[in-house]
């Protein structure tokens, strides 16, 4: 039952989300429009596409944020479509916000402890204090935020609260880490060691990642989707994507 | 400390365990020492506060803590009150099974509202609880028979015995109070601590966020009420037997509002605001209406210049600008 890794040498890239025919209309507009869609283990996949494409509205499908009007989603093998978000997020799919949307109130080291909380609890009993506040110390050390542990994460300038939204990430251990717009106000240098940053990252986790700042996709990205009025409109490689004429057309504005 | 984020109040690495608990632990000790120098007339009064201040604490709980704002805590109180008056009246259950079963009662009806109105979230939460805390109070009257609705009854004297001492007694009375007070507080206090506390405030400050870290916001929400219900149920059983007297004026709107005051004047989200703000509050209202016929105009007052000057309640407003430790 446990397979552990499908990225080793030789073996097939085993398949960790699929989803077919999946739609959702709002009113008569329909945002995401039969999109079928797989992703690997252990890639780095941009989804990219002109604003109001529905890269928000699938990834929010794929995290059960909101039900989808037709189709189904997999995740390792396994229908989702029905599940709810919170038992996603269980099995292992964890969705950071486009929004910065950390606990304001409460400091940076609650903010990752909450996220580290929910995986170690069994039962009625959780784990202590110390043994949350250390594994949450050391998802801050992974982003730089380590001395800013005991700060209220509503003081924290807007780059720190994005490289907070990842901790929290980190700390959930998550199979399918998806990143809506991570580097969205980030300074140049923030966005350097941020891209550093995923890299790391995917070594454990697969990533799905939507980004506007081609630099970030081009240097993080195995493989590129493009959606366009809730459509795929292309995949493939980097190079591939960077030179179809149909995605100059729609988005990279060639 | 890296770079130069020290100019706000920085927060202290660890939680002062030891200042917390000293300071929980002080208020105790102060309420037992009161109990032999205030002349009667507080002490009665002081009896009554902490009981009440169980319910604040409990409303607390659902309001402060999990951000659950529900009109309609008086169906709590009012089902541990009427439950353990009702077996004490007509099953001769004295007072320690009464009380456990007022608790029940209480979680019991938490549970039943919870299944229905936790499905709705803001106003729509607000209406259910109202709307049901009216249906509570008018099933008292329905059976007049039994509660002799707004008359109320007398829990009868043999019942309202502890351990074969007297609850009327004043001693056994404030005591009793007493115990169910630091019970209270210290769950309270160990609730705000625990990993569960954590997951009510989170859900408090940011539901979508909560539920996308994988909690069942659903299910959290559900406990918090629950427990509230059980602190608010155990203070109105643990107020039949004490003063000896069951109403349905205890299950009014009225009853469902004060505990929202006193949670907001003392600091929601505080664990000693709900104790503080049933004080004030009580002794407000006790010496404007012995001075003056209008003594809810001085109490709007009064609330009006504390959403001026202390927006987050007494001790929100502290923790906020002097006392960040304070739980």
């Amino acid at each position: 039952m446990a397979a552990v890794s499908g990225t080793e040498m030789g073996r097939e890239p085993e398949l960790l989300l699929e989803t077919r025919g999946l739609s959702r209309h709002f009113g008569g507009l329909t945002a995401v429009d039969g999109v079928d869609f797989q992703l690997r283990r252990g890639e780095v996949r941009a989804l990219i596409g002109p604003n109001g494409a529905g890269k928000t509205t699938f990834v929010s499908l794929l995290s059960g944020r909101i039900r989808p009007s037709a189709g189904a989603i997999a995740f390792e093998g396994r229908d989702v479509t029905r599940l709810k978000a919170h038992a996603r997020v269980a099995r292992g799919i964890a969705y950071t916000f486009q929004i910065t949307s950390v606990f304001q109130a409460l400091s940076a080291r609650e903010n990752v402890m909450l996220a580290v909380q929910r995986r170690l609890t069994r039962g009625l009993f959780g784990p202590s204090h110390a043994s949350l506040a250390a594994e949450a110390d050391s998802a801050l050390a992974r982003v730089g935020l380590a001395g800013r542990a005991d700060e209220a994460s509503g003081n924290l300038s807007y780059g720190h609260q994005r490289l907070l939204e990842v901790a929290m990430g980190l700390g959930m251990r998550p199979r399918l880490l998806i990143l809506d717009e991570p580097t969205q106000g980030l300074s140049d240098e923030e966005v350097a060691a941020f891209i550093a940053l995923i890299r790391e990252l995917s070594e454990s986790a697969t990533v799905l990642l939507i980004e506007h700042n081609m630099h970030v996709v081009m240097g993080l990205a195995d493989r590129i989707t493009v959606l366009d009025r809730g459509r795929v409109l292309a995949e493939g490689a980097p190079e591939a994507i960077r030179a179809d004429e149909a995605v100059q057309r729609a988005y990279l504005g060639g | 400390m890296s770079e130069s984020t020290a100019v706000l109040s920085t927060p202290p690495a660890a939680p002062p365990t030891a200042r917390i608990l000293g300071l929980h632990l002080g208020v105790l000790a102060v309420l037992f020492a009161l109990h032999f120098v205030l002349p009667d007339y507080h002490h009665i009064s002081l009896s009554r506060i902490m009981v009440l201040a169980c319910f604040a604490m409990g409303y607390n709980l659902a309001f402060g803590y999990s951000g659950l704002l529900s009109l309609g805590h008086a169906m709590f109180f009012a089902a541990g009150l009427y439950a353990a008056g009702l077996v004490a009246q007509f099953a001769d259950i004295a007072a320690p099974g009464g009380f456990l079963i007022g608790v029940a009662a209480a979680a019991l009806v938490a549970l039943t509202l919870g299944a229905i109105a936790l499905r709705t979230g803001g106003v729509s939460f607000m209406i259910v609880t109202l709307m049901f805390a009216q249906a509570v109070f008018l099933i008292i009257y329905y059976f007049g028979t039994y509660t002799r609705g707004d008359e109320g009854f007398v829990v009868p004297d043999a019942m309202r015995v502890l351990l074969g001492l007297d609850l009327a007694d004043p001693t056994v009375r404030y005591m009793t109070a007493l115990a169910l007070f630091a019970a209270c507080l210290m769950g309270s206090l160990a609730l705000a601590r625990s990993n569960l506390g954590r997951v009510l405030i989170a859900i408090r400050e940011n539901e979508d966020r909560a539920r996308m870290l994988g909690y069942d916001v659903y299910r959290y929400k559900l406990t918090a009420l629950t427990l509230s219900a059980v602190m608010a149920g155990a203070a109105g059983a643990a107020y039949g037997l004490l003063f000896g007297y069951v109403g349905a004026s205890f299950a009014s709107i009225q009853y469902s509002i004060y505990p929202l005051l006193w949670v907001l004047m003392g600091g929601a989200g505080t664990v000693l605001g709900p104790f503080l703000g049933t004080v004030l509050m009580f002794y407000l209202v006790d010496l404007t209406s012995a001075a003056t016929t209008a003594y809810l105009l001085v109490v709007g007052l009064v609330l009006i210049a504390l959403i001026l000057f202390f927006p987050k309640g007494i001790l929100g407003t502290v923790r906020e600008r002097y006392l960040p430790w304070l739980p």
